[in-house]
């Protein structure tokens, strides 16, 4: 299959799919674009993590402009980014179109109880996946886990912090610790 | 005038909007609350069809006030802008991401911020979960339930067909088992 067709359909149907927005869409991304496509590899996957999370704008937008380009320079990039966003933007176009109280169907509402836990499931399993591929050193194994524990602390008591700051003190941790070890990797 | 308006309102979301779905949504509250382009109570109900419905919630939005407020045009401004930034960002660096990731400094920042990501994402997931088995703090014995047996599909399954089930196929699970329960 020609590689721009390729590319449209594949991030279309991850666009016609990703609930939820954010986390949950790198499953699905690692499904289509590494185990399936390997077009990408783990991580790569990673390193777009990091940057959607660095950068402003949704992270499967990110990574759609990020494949693309990669597979299919500018334009590859162009057709990703708009094979991701035409699903949801014809769906959401026709929804305020023609219903007003759309979530109120109860069947409708009923389907989506459902979807919110997959939702929470897919999530769940994107940090597993990435648990299961990460150095089984010290170091990483508990900034791991002291940025879960925050971060459940910080949804538990709904305190406004943004991830970003997060990151950056553990960035800004790492970086330390580094240049205080004399610039030699640890 | 008001395609004007939808172009720099939601360029400077996709500007600013960094974190995610969630991060973005007081941004995008600021803008569109500014302009009038919805009411409080318009906005909550908006945010809600967004995550009922596929794909970035930012975006979403934008499709959604871009049509209430400009039809069709408006709805491929407001899209259109919402995405510019974060795309032209991309591909910059894309173009200099070798050099700026073999960085040692950068190489050293991100040991810390790639396993932090892992904890915040592991994080988001649990909490995603216990909270939907705890709708307005009494427990849900029906969504606990669906939990179950989708975790069940996810990590059981596999090891007797010894094949991963696909998201999209976990989506469609789920939305059939919430139809069936509630």
């Amino acid at each position: 299959m020609n590689i721009f067709v390729d590319l449209f359909l594949t991030f279309a149907k991850i666009g016609l799919f990703t609930f939820g927005g954010g986390y949950a869409m790198i499953s699905m991304i690692e499904n289509s674009c590494v185990q399936k496509k390997s077009w990408i590899t783990h991580d790569e996957m990673m390193n777009i993590t990091v940057i959607a999370e660095s950068t402003p704008g949704p992270i499967a937008i990110n990574a759609a402009t990020y494949v693309g380009s990669k597979k299919g320079g500018v334009w590859g990039a162009v057709i990703a980014t708009v094979g991701i966003v035409l699903p949801s933007f014809v769906i959401i176009y026709l929804i305020s179109m023609f219903l007003d109280n759309f979530l109120e169907i109860p069947l409708i509402a009923a389907a989506f109880k459902g979807i919110k836990i997959a939702v929470g499931i897919l999530i769940l399993d994107a940090g597993i996946g990435m648990v299961k591929k990460m150095h089984k050193k010290v170091f990483p194994r508990t900034v791991m886990l002291i940025s879960l524990a925050l971060m459940l602390l910080i949804n538990i008591f709904s305190v406004n912090i943004s991830t970003i700051a997060l990151l950056l003190i553990f960035g800004a941790i790492s970086l330390a610790m580094f240049i205080v070890k004399g610039g030699k990797a640890g | 005038m008001i395609y004007l308006e939808l172009l720099l309102g939601f360029l400077k979301v996709g500007c600013f909007a960094f974190g995610g779905a969630y991060g973005a949504i007081p941004l995008i509250r600021d803008i569109v609350l500014s302009y009038d382009w919805l009411t409080h109570e318009e906005l909550t109900y908006m945010i809600a069809v967004s995550e009922s419905t596929p794909g970035p919630i930012m975006v979403n939005l934008a499709t959604y006030i871009g049509s209430a407020q400009g039809g069709l045009l408006g709805s491929i401004i407001a899209t259109f802008a919402v995405v510019l930034p974060s795309f032209l960002l991309i591909l910059l660096i894309v173009s200099v991401m070798k050099k700026f990731v073999s960085n040692k400094y950068v190489q050293a920042a991100l040991r810390g911020i790639k396993p932090a990501i892992i904890g915040i994402i592991l994080a988001t997931g649990i909490y995603m979960l216990v909270a939907h088995c705890f709708e307005s703090t009494a427990f849900d014995i029906k969504a606990a339930f669906i939990t179950a047996i989708l975790l069940a599909l996810t990590y059981a399954l596999p090891k007797l067909i010894k094949k991963k089930l696909s998201p999209i196929i976990l989506i469609i699970c789920s939305a059939v088992l919430g139809i069936i329960f509630f």
